[in-house]
């Protein structure tokens, strides 16, 4: 079958991949480029569990085509912690307990990362309307919205009175 | 030595048991390197689609396979020909996966292919040319009942009545449970009231659907790796359809992304490794989404009748109940556990509940977090709540003084060990969420639930490695963090810091056999059977201690991590840490090692109180969940942070069944949405924060007192928020969901 | 003598009596006797079934000693989620 060739970035690394014209992003993320942190989970855009964002903007990656990823800058989950260093928000969802089965974990990070990057003081409200878009099965949503207000309280501290350890390395 | 419920003494002081300790599958679940269902991949593996039935119930009179078969790519096409002959527990199940004479509900599989890629996989599900001849369906469980309905197994008669009818009918069995006379208790009532209710199916809705990755080779061997609550389960099912050696195949438990009890039975994986032994290559499955909501295990769609008398004072006088579950195409609904767990919460002089399973064009049935109870407790507590409200009494006030208690006779028989439902319900009443302040459309709601919790067979084995950490292996798939629990038990037992000890999910080739992981029993079970295998190696450990110093064993003790001498009169020596022993293991001895294999006993039965306030809006029928508060008796809390999150993940999965979900059946028999859009799951805009309050009266069943905590948090939402909408609305609900229409409906708007 | 009760939809096969009372040192005397004077009820034991004694569940357990006087249930064999 016809394959169109695609060049893009992930996580700032450049990738070359071929794909049908009829897959979508997430297809070519999972099963071409083995990076199964994205989970799909309904593949209608309804759950939010592949969660990518594309050029800055917040996408469901199972409702956009590989093909439209030419040119552009794509973020996953597997790029959101820099190197060993979590990403506070990877840290906060572990003390808070935010995670049970943790198949949807990796969508609603990178759905709270793209929401603390807007606004850095959310209320509850915005927290919840922001990330309605991502389904969770297990916890209830308590304590994700208990980690997303904990890590943006704690990102809009000062840099000099922040702790290092604030950027540990997990110890689990 | 393993430990004796009733003889040994429950441990009180914990160190790093009630402690929130980071959970071992924690990075990996944060970075996106878990391995769930979907994520693994093998060399050569093709792609496996499955083709469902269109139509709600039809002959199959003939597969034409030929032109998929045909197909650049496919390398195997499977139907239920190539099922062969299996045990009859496994009978149902092999008609379930893979329809054989007819086609007994929409999304029903009728045929599969494996194929190089998912394209071709697709162009050959079309090709497939099935025959049917549709024949009329009936879905709704009332409908099913009668006796002008469509009989949808002509070899089905119903079992439990004084005498089998001759005629056949879709209703399976009937149960009865109960004791004491309950006429004369209803008329010694000053006040009786009766009322029948219905609820629709929900779906478990985990966010995973089933995935699998088969492999058979042609020497007979295979292999699985798939997402389920019983990696054991899945080889027993599996080999019992192929007609394999149980021990020829080796499953191996993905993470697994949700289950809630949807994951405890096989849909996918018995066919994967059909197209597998057929091609001879390694098959992956993977549902959709609108799979897995046509054609997996969601629950029973209900109809009850309640009739309960209470005195002025609050007395219950009597209870009787009769319910009705279809449990879709096969015998096997919930209705017993109903039946038995209705009345659960009161001790009766006399009570009764009947239970009828009803067969019905519908995905069979498969567990669902307690399963039949939340819908039984619904219409209990409904009309308890409104016996409360026609007498003028507090709610609290009278389940504290109908409360089932330390060795009341239950309802469904046996006489209750120690329990926690008064606790709770004193809990709850000295909250301050029950004496806040409701504004106008506002209401309050209170409901109790009850689980019996599993034990169950496990084995666990506990590894001592040279530099004194430690691999703990249990075979009870991980569903919501009970590796931590697990492990944080074994390390309190060995007294070394929960960082050293590593759980995993052995595959089942490595490992005794495990039941699913079902009826809350893992951090009882899997946790009971991580203690007494810890006990095993000190065991072990003393001995090589008492090897080391030259005296008997009987004189070494283990205290904090390490042998010491029992008493002086053993003489003077250091004590030697789990390190310092671990470290000369091979040359006192060989490896060391704590194993337990058990069939568990003792889990203590679990209630919960819930308390919560909603506002419904009279314009458009919307219900706003306000404030939300569970208390239940957790015996001991291993981590808390993981019990409170069951706590409101149960809530939150009632909040949904009792307000949004439901599977909606066209007049054809179809499921009309079957997609996360369609049936709404709670999403976080929906809902508050919902507060968890453990309480703990310990389970004299288990060393450290635990109960297992997954279940009974579904139990109570649906009557709680039934009673709070009532009372916010000022008229009695009796249908679930309460939907905006059906609320309009309610009160008078349309 | 041991007091026994059976679930509901096997009542009927106890053809009439509501408990019945035997000699039995453990479940398994238990549910033999009952398979041996009940046909209706060999089925279901066949099938799987939970026994309570003096209020503790046990599934799929035969071994569980009894006193003289135990009352034991028998019940439909539980499933979870």
């Amino acid at each position: 079958m016809f394959q169109i060739q695609v060049s893009t970035s992930i996580n700032g690394d450049d990738t070359e991949f071929s794909c049908e014209a009829d897959e979508t992003l997430l297809d070519v993320l999972r099963d071409r480029l083995g990076m199964t942190g994205s989970k799909e989970g309904c593949g209608t855009g309804d759950c939010g569990a592949c969660s990518v964002v594309v050029d800055g903007r917040l996408v469901c990656s199972c409702l956009m085509l590989g093909a439209e990823a030419q040119g552009r800058e794509i973020e996953t989950i597997e790029g959101m912690a820099d190197g060993t260093e979590l990403h506070p928000l990877q840290q906060k969802f572990l003390d808070h307990a935010a995670l049970q089965c943790g198949v949807c974990t990796p969508g609603f990070l990178v759905a709270a990362k793209s929401l603390l990057e807007r606004n850095d003081d959310p209320t509850e409200e915005e927290v919840r309307y922001w990330l309605a878009g991502n389904l969770c099965r297990c916890t209830g949503y308590d304590k994700i919205v208990r980690a997303v207000l904990d890590t943006a309280k704690d990102m809009r501290k000062p840099a000099k009175t922040k702790k290092p350890a604030a950027k540990k390395r997990v110890k689990a | 030595m393993n430990f004796q419920p009733g003889k040994d003494t429950l441990k009180r002081n914990f160190k790093t048991v009630g402690t929130r300790t980071p959970r071992p599958d924690g990075l990996d679940k944060i970075t996106g390197r878990a391995q769930f269902g979907a994520d693994m991949t093998a060399p050569g593996m093709l792609w496996g689609l499955i083709l469902r039935s269109p139509h709600a119930h039809a002959r199959i009179r003939k597969i034409d396979t030929s032109k998929a078969e045909a197909v650049n790519g496919v390398h195997a096409v499977v139907t239920a020909a190539d099922f062969g002959p299996c045990p009859d527990g496994v009978l149902d199940v092999r008609e379930n996966i893979m329809a054989r004479e007819k086609a007994l509900y929409d999304g029903h599989a009728v045929a599969a292919v494996a194929a190089t890629s998912r394209a071709a996989a697709k162009q050959a599900l079309k090709l497939i040319k099935v025959d049917y001849e549709v024949l009329p369906h009936v879905t709704d469980v009332d409908e099913a009942m009668k006796p002008s309905a469509p009989v949808i197994n002509n070899k089905l008669f119903t079992k439990g009545l004084d005498k089998t009818p001759r005629k056949p009918s879709n209703v399976a069995e009937r149960f009865e449970f109960g004791h004491g006379d309950v006429e004369a208790g209803l008329k010694q009532a000053d006040l009786v009231i009766e009322r029948t209710f219905k609820t629709e199916a929900t779906h478990q809705g985990y966010i995973e659907p089933h995935a699998c990755l088969a492999s058979m080779g042609s020497d007979g061997k295979g292999d699985i790796w798939c997402c389920t609550q019983g990696h054991f389960m899945v080889r027993q099912v599996c080999s019992a359809l192929l007609g394999m050696d149980a021990s020829a195949l080796r499953v191996t438990a993905s993470e697994i992304g949700g289950g809630f009890g949807g994951k405890t039975t096989v849909f996918i994986e018995p066919v994967a490794l059909a197209l597998s032994l057929k091609s001879n290559r390694p098959v992956k499955v993977v549902m959709s989404r609108s799979e897995v909501l046509r054609a997996s295990g969601p629950t029973s769609s209900t109809s009850i009748d309640i009739k309960i008398g209470m005195n002025k004072d609050g007395t219950i006088t009597a209870g009787d109940a009769t319910l009705r579950y279809q449990g879709g195409a096969f015998p096997g609904s919930a209705v017993p556990y109903g039946a038995m767990a209705a009345f659960a919460c009161y001790d009766l002089k006399a009570v009764r509940a009947v239970g009828y399973d009803v067969i019905a064009n519908r995905p069979k049935q498969a567990a669902y977090r307690a399963p039949g109870a939340p819908m039984a407790a619904y219409a209990v507590e409904s009309v308890v709540d409104e016996l409360c409200k026609e007498l003028d009494l507090d709610p609290l006030d009278v389940r504290l003084k109908n409360a089932s208690s330390d060795g009341s006779k239950a309802s469904y028989g046996p006489n209750f060990d120690v329990i926690g439902l008064r606790a709770t319900l004193e809990a709850a009443r000295a909250h301050p969420h029950y004496k806040a302040k409701l504004g106008r459309n506002q209401g309050r709601g209170v409901a109790c639930g009850f689980w019996f919790n599993f034990g169950g067979e496990t084995s666990v084995s506990l590894n001592v490695s040279a530099d004194g950490t430690i691999g703990l292996s249990v075979g009870t798939p991980d569903i919501g963090g009970s590796r931590a629990s697990i492990g944080n038990m074994a390390a309190e037992e060995l007294g070394v810091p929960h960082d050293k000890v590593r759980c995993i999910i052995a595959d089942t080739a490595s490992l005794g056999y495990n039941d699913v992981t079902d009826g809350s029993r893992v951090t009882f079970a899997s946790g009971l059977a991580a203690i007494n295998a810890a006990r095993d190696a000190i065991g072990k450990m003393c001995e090589r201690a008492a090897g080391i110093w030259g005296i008997p064993v009987e004189a070494v003790t283990w205290e904090d991590g390490a042998a010491r001498p029992s008493s002086p009169n053993a003489g003077k020596h250091e004590p030697l840490t789990l390190a310092d022993i671990a470290a000369q293991a091979g040359a006192t001895g060989g490896p060391i090692s704590g194993h337990c294999e058990i069939n568990a006993e003792g889990a203590g039965v679990s209630f919960a109180t819930h308390l919560v306030d909603t506002e419904v809006d009279p314009e458009t029928g919307y219900v706003k969940v306000l404030r939300y508060t569970v208390f239940q008796d957790a015996g001991k809390a291993v981590h808390p942070s993981y019990v409170e999150g069951q706590f409101q993940g149960g809530a939150v999965q009632g909040i949904g069944w009792a307000l949004n979900e439901e599977y909606i059946y066209g007049k054809d028999g179809t499921l009309q949405n079957a997609g996360f859009l369609d049936y709404r799951i709670p999403v976080a805009s929906d809902l508050p924060m919902i507060d968890a309050v453990i309480v703990e009266v310990p389970n004299p069943g288990h060393p450290y007192g635990v109960r297992g905590v997954g279940e009974t948090s579904i139990v109570p939402p649906l009557a709680a928020i039934s009673n709070s909408v009532s009372d916010a609305a000022g008229v009695r609900m009796t249908q679930l969901p309460m939907s905006p229409p059906r609320v309009l409906k309610a009160l008078g708007r349309i | 003598m041991v007091k026994v009760q059976v679930w509901g939809s096997l009542k009927p096969a106890l053809e009439g009596a509501d408990e019945i009372e035997l000699e039995a040192a453990s479940i398994r005397e238990v549910l033999d006797q009952l398979s041996d004077t009940y046909p209706a009820m060999k089925q279901a034991i066949m099938r799987g079934v939970s026994v309570s004694v003096d209020g503790r569940m046990y599934a799929n357990a035969i071994m569980v000693p009894l006193k003289p006087d135990s009352e034991v249930f028998v019940l439909p064999k539980l499933v979870g989620g």
